[in-house]
Parts: C-alpha cells; structure tokens; sequence
C-alpha cells in the first residue's frame, strides 16, 4: 500500500507544485526520490508530529495541498488537537497519512499498534476516514483525500487482499468483492484479505457469504450497509481496531439511524485491550480471534 | 499614526477591552491589558496589509477583536457581544465570522507552528509578506514551540517574527516559580533566534524591533510588560488572570482608564 501511495504522490506533485509532503523522520529508504525530484515540496520537519501538523495548517492556509506522514499512532495521536482545532476547524487540505494500521508493525509493541486511530479520528466532524483493503484502493484513497480539499485520513496496512477492481472509488463510497445472500462480511483495511478467505472458506460449507470493502469508514456507505441489512442474512463486521468506535461502531450507528435491525449482527476485532503480546501481523491476528479461520468459526456459530 | 495618536488608540482599546470583559463577567483581563501595545504597534506600524497575523495567546481574544474594531474590521457595537450567548466573539479568538482574525487559537502552543508554516510557504512561493505571531510568556511551556523554534531558523525564515509578552505571571504563579523560563533570552538566542529584549509597552521601541530584522534569522521580540497593564490594583496580580471586578472595582478601574 504504502508503495501505492508514494506512487499517487509522485504523480500528483509533477503536475501540481501545491502538493507538499512533511514527514517527522520516517520513511528511511522511502522519500528519497520524491525529495530530489521536487524541492520545495518536501520537508523532513524532525522528530515533532505537533509541530509538523501545525506547518501543515500553516502551509495549507497558504494554499498548499499537505501530506504529514507517519507511522503507527505518531501522525494522529500525538498531535491530536493541531488536527482538530488547526486542521478540521480551519477546513484546510491537509491529509494524514499513517504508515502501519492495526498490527501491521505487531512485533515493535503496544506503542507501535495503532487499534484506536479510526475510532478517535472519525469523531473529528471535517474528517474523512480511509482504510483501503487494496493496493488499488490505497492509491485511489490517496488521490481522492489530496484532492478534496478537506482533512483526511489514510492508515495504510502491510496487509492487502489481492484484488482488483473496476470499480469507481469515491471518499463515502464501498466496494462488494464477493456478492453473498447469507451474509455480509464488512471489512476496514487490509483484513479484507482475512474476510475473504473466510467466505472462500464458508462456500465449502454451503455458506453463502458476501464481502464489502468499507474503506471509507467516515463518511461511510449508508446505502450499502442498509442493503446488507434488508437483503441477507445479516451483518458481521471485520476490523483490525479496537471494538469501540471502530467501523462495527459505525455500521451499528447507520442501522439504528435507518430503524433496520440485521437478521444477525456481529463485530469481530479487537476487544477492550492493548496487546503486550507481540508478533506478526498475522501472528497477532490469530492470537485476537480475528483471522480467516476465527471468522469462519463465529460466523458458523451465529448463522 | 503618530506616536500620540497610537498612544490615545491604546488608551481606547483598553476601555473597549475592559467594557467587553466586565460587560457578561468573563475573560482574562491581566493578559488582554499586558498585550495593548504590542498590539496596536503591529496593526497600526509595523504589519503591511499582505502581512499575516495570528494570535497564539488566544485568551487575550478580547484585545484583537478591540483592536479590529478600532481599525474598522467590525462594528464597535458589536463588540458588546463579546461572550455572550449566540456571539461569534468567543473568549478565545476565532476567525469565524470575523473579518481580520485569520486563525482561531485558545488552545496554547498552537500560533507559533501554524506561523512558521505560513512563513514556510511565502518561502516557497517566493513571497515577499512577514508573518508575526503574539504569543504568552506561559505557553512557552508547551513542547509544540520549541518544536516549531527549532524548525524556523533551521529552515532560515526570516520572514517569521514573534512577540512574547513577557508578563511574567501565568494562571496560578509566575512563571519563575511555575516552570522557570530563564535566561529566556539566552534560550531562544540558542535556538539561533534574533532576539530583541524590549519595554513591552513603549510603542517606539515595539516598532524600532520588529524593523529590526536579521537575513537568515526568524525574529523574536520579547516584549517586557506589566499583566494588568493601566489598572493600577490589577497590575502585576496573578488573581486578575481570571477574576471579574465588582461594581465598585469596575468604577475605579474605568475611572483610571478614562484619565490615563
């Protein structure tokens, strides 16, 4: 994903000398290209994310289209007031892009995880949320949030489904990967590839399980969610976060918003806890009951 | 303006910032008073109309709307709104519906890192504008800064100025006995800053410094003032950060304002 993204930033900033990337010393090996190949539009500004968010309301004020980059919980929480008060109220261009959603660096510890990011962000009004599920999806997501001309966020996962789409992306928007009558697995970020093993999995069981790509967590695809609800057999959500806030919180908000009561409704994630246990992304998401083969197994036992 | 001409403008703000505060009982009164003549040397001196301003100690809200009114930004009727329900003139400065304020601060630590993007992007963008930042000597406290004050002279903004309006009092102590910030001149001179210690509240000198710029060096001007500043029994008071004056308080406090 992250390698999507530098792509759809070198593409932006030939044509459009507004594009500025900031990152706060991370991105070793990464940046190195974009640097020579456009000077003055990036700045390592340091070890010093309020600071960075701060120059990014700043230089956005300015006129100029901003990317503060990061990794894990650096870009977001750290500087979680500059994003509210100097970037959401101000209506600036500024998007947030943090490298290593969920347990993507899983064996750096508890600091590293980043499994509350979409819950605290998305209760931010003037925020797009975005976890792609795809390499596509996240170049997509990073052209879509450059140009909206307000504040987003991108968590960009190591983990990715391997799919393709012909779909049009769009910041609110979803993409169905598999259709389903049974029921409907929706997905934030990469764990799109665990849900879609789970309903591979599920078809050798005669279980007809449909798969949505809700990369857009704020503002979120009502429509899809109430189609969901009213023509399968009810609604799981998959999400490498925390439980509360995170998109089961969202998708539950829409149904109770719409008087829709899902046949069956279930959140797999994180539940309630930071993880002093480490490892692999997928290591960690086998631990919590959260890969393809935990999936399969609540899904079969709530259906 | 001449420098009589500043002096009465200052005098007018104070009144206006004092009817503003007493008018619903709330505000800070010690921090708006300390800034007057900073703040009327850059709108009425110093600041070229493409210039940019933005107030990092946004509790002394009161003075800049005052300040805007005087130059005709908005009514000075409509400074008596100022903290009451339905108002758009809240405690700490917003730009929203305010002609003139060009960033909302009230959180401390905010100003200095927005101004010095500002100042980066006229860098880029080969524009000509300063960008000035009035900041507290208490929010000096905030890590954010020192961030942002190690940024501005690695990236040689000159075009960066800052006023700290060294009041020496924040909300509960000094700020000696809170987290001392001495030798505060030393410390920004450290961080490559060009330093100015100035009487916070002699225009000539206030104007003199901001002229007083370095190539290759943001500017700080620190800005000696007295919190309370034209209220004798309000001077050099840690309790008039956040407290109201009663009736009689009010008379004699507007009495001296009136034949400063």
């Amino acid at each position: 994903m992250r390698d999507s993204f530098l792509k759809k930033i070198t593409e932006l900033a030939a044509i459009d000398k507004d594009v500025v990337l900031l990152t706060a010393d991370l991105g070793f090996g990464v940046f190195e290209n974009f640097e020579s190949k456009f000077p003055g539009q990036y700045f390592n500004v340091g070890v010093a994310e309020q600071n960075m968010t701060g120059l990014a309301a700043g230089l956005a004020l300015e006129g100029k289209k901003v990317i503060t980059y990061s990794i894990g919980n650096f870009p977001t929480l750290r500087c979680l007031e500059q994003i509210r008060n100097d970037g959401c109220y101000h209506d600036l261009n500024i998007t947030i892009v943090a490298s290593g959603g969920g347990f993507s660096y899983g064996a750096l510890g508890m600091s590293h995880h980043a499994t509350e990011d979409i819950a605290i962000l998305r209760a931010l009004p003037a925020m797009s949320v975005i976890a792609p599920g795809t390499v596509w999806e996240a170049g997509e997501a990073t052209e879509a949030l450059i140009k909206s001309n307000s504040v987003g966020y991108l968590r960009l996962d190591k983990t990715v489904a391997d799919e393709n789409s012909t779909h049009l992306f769009s910041l609110g928007g979803s993409i169905k990967y598999r259709a389903g009558k049974d029921v409907t697995l929706f997905t934030s970020g990469g764990i799109l590839r665990d849900a879609i093993q789970a309903a591979e999995l599920l078809q050798e069981q005669d279980i007809d399980a449909g798969v949505v790509s809700m990369y857009s967590v704020k503002p979120i695809d009502k429509s899809a969610i109430i189609t969901a609800a009213n023509e399968t057999g009810g609604i799981v959500t998959i999400e490498e976060h925390n439980l509360d806030g995170g998109l089961g919180s969202a998708i539950a908000e829409v149904c109770m918003d719409n008087g829709i009561m899902p046949k069956v409704f279930l959140r797999i994630g994180l539940n309630n806890r930071y993880s002093s246990v480490v490892g692999s992304q997928d290591y960690l998401k086998a631990h919590y009951k959260m890969d393809a083969s935990a999936i399969v197994k609540r899904v079969l036992e709530l259906l | 303006m001449n420098e009589d001409q500043l002096k009465s403008l200052a005098k007018e703000i104070r009144q206006d910032i004092f009817h503003m505060i007493s008018n619903k009982g709330g505000g800070h009164y010690g921090g708006s008073l300390s800034s007057v003549e900073i703040l009327v040397s850059l709108y009425h001196s110093a600041m070229l109309p493409n210039d940019r301003f933005i107030l990092s100690k946004g509790h002394a809200g009161a003075g800049v709307y005052a300040a805007l009114a005087e130059s005709g930004f908005l009514s000075i009727d409509k400074l008596k709104t100022h903290y009451k329900d339905g108002s758009d003139l809240s405690g700490h400065v917003s730009h929203k519906g305010i002609p003139g304020v060009e960033f909302s601060t009230g959180s401390l630590g905010h100003g200095l890192p927005v101004a010095t993007g500002m100042a980066l992007a006229a860098k880029i963008n080969k524009d000509e504008h300063m960008v000035y930042v009035l900041m507290s000597d208490g929010e000096c406290d905030e890590g954010s800064n020192w961030e942002a004050a190690l940024f501005a002279p690695h990236h040689k903004l000159d075009n960066l100025v800052i006023i700290i309006d060294r009041n020496k009092l924040q909300s509960i102590h000094s700020t000696e006995d809170t987290l001392g910030l001495e030798p505060f001149v030393d410390k920004w001179q450290a961080f490559g800053w060009n330093v100015i210690d100035v009487d916070g509240h002699d225009l000539a000198q206030l104007i003199k410094a901001c002229d007083s710029k370095e190539k290759g060096k943001p500017l700080c001007i620190i800005a000696n003032t007295i919190k309370g500043k034209g209220v004798s029994f309000m001077e050099n008071q840690v309790l008039w950060h956040y407290r109201s004056p009663q009736d009689e308080e009010f008379e004699a406090a507007m009495k001296e304002l009136d034949n400063a």
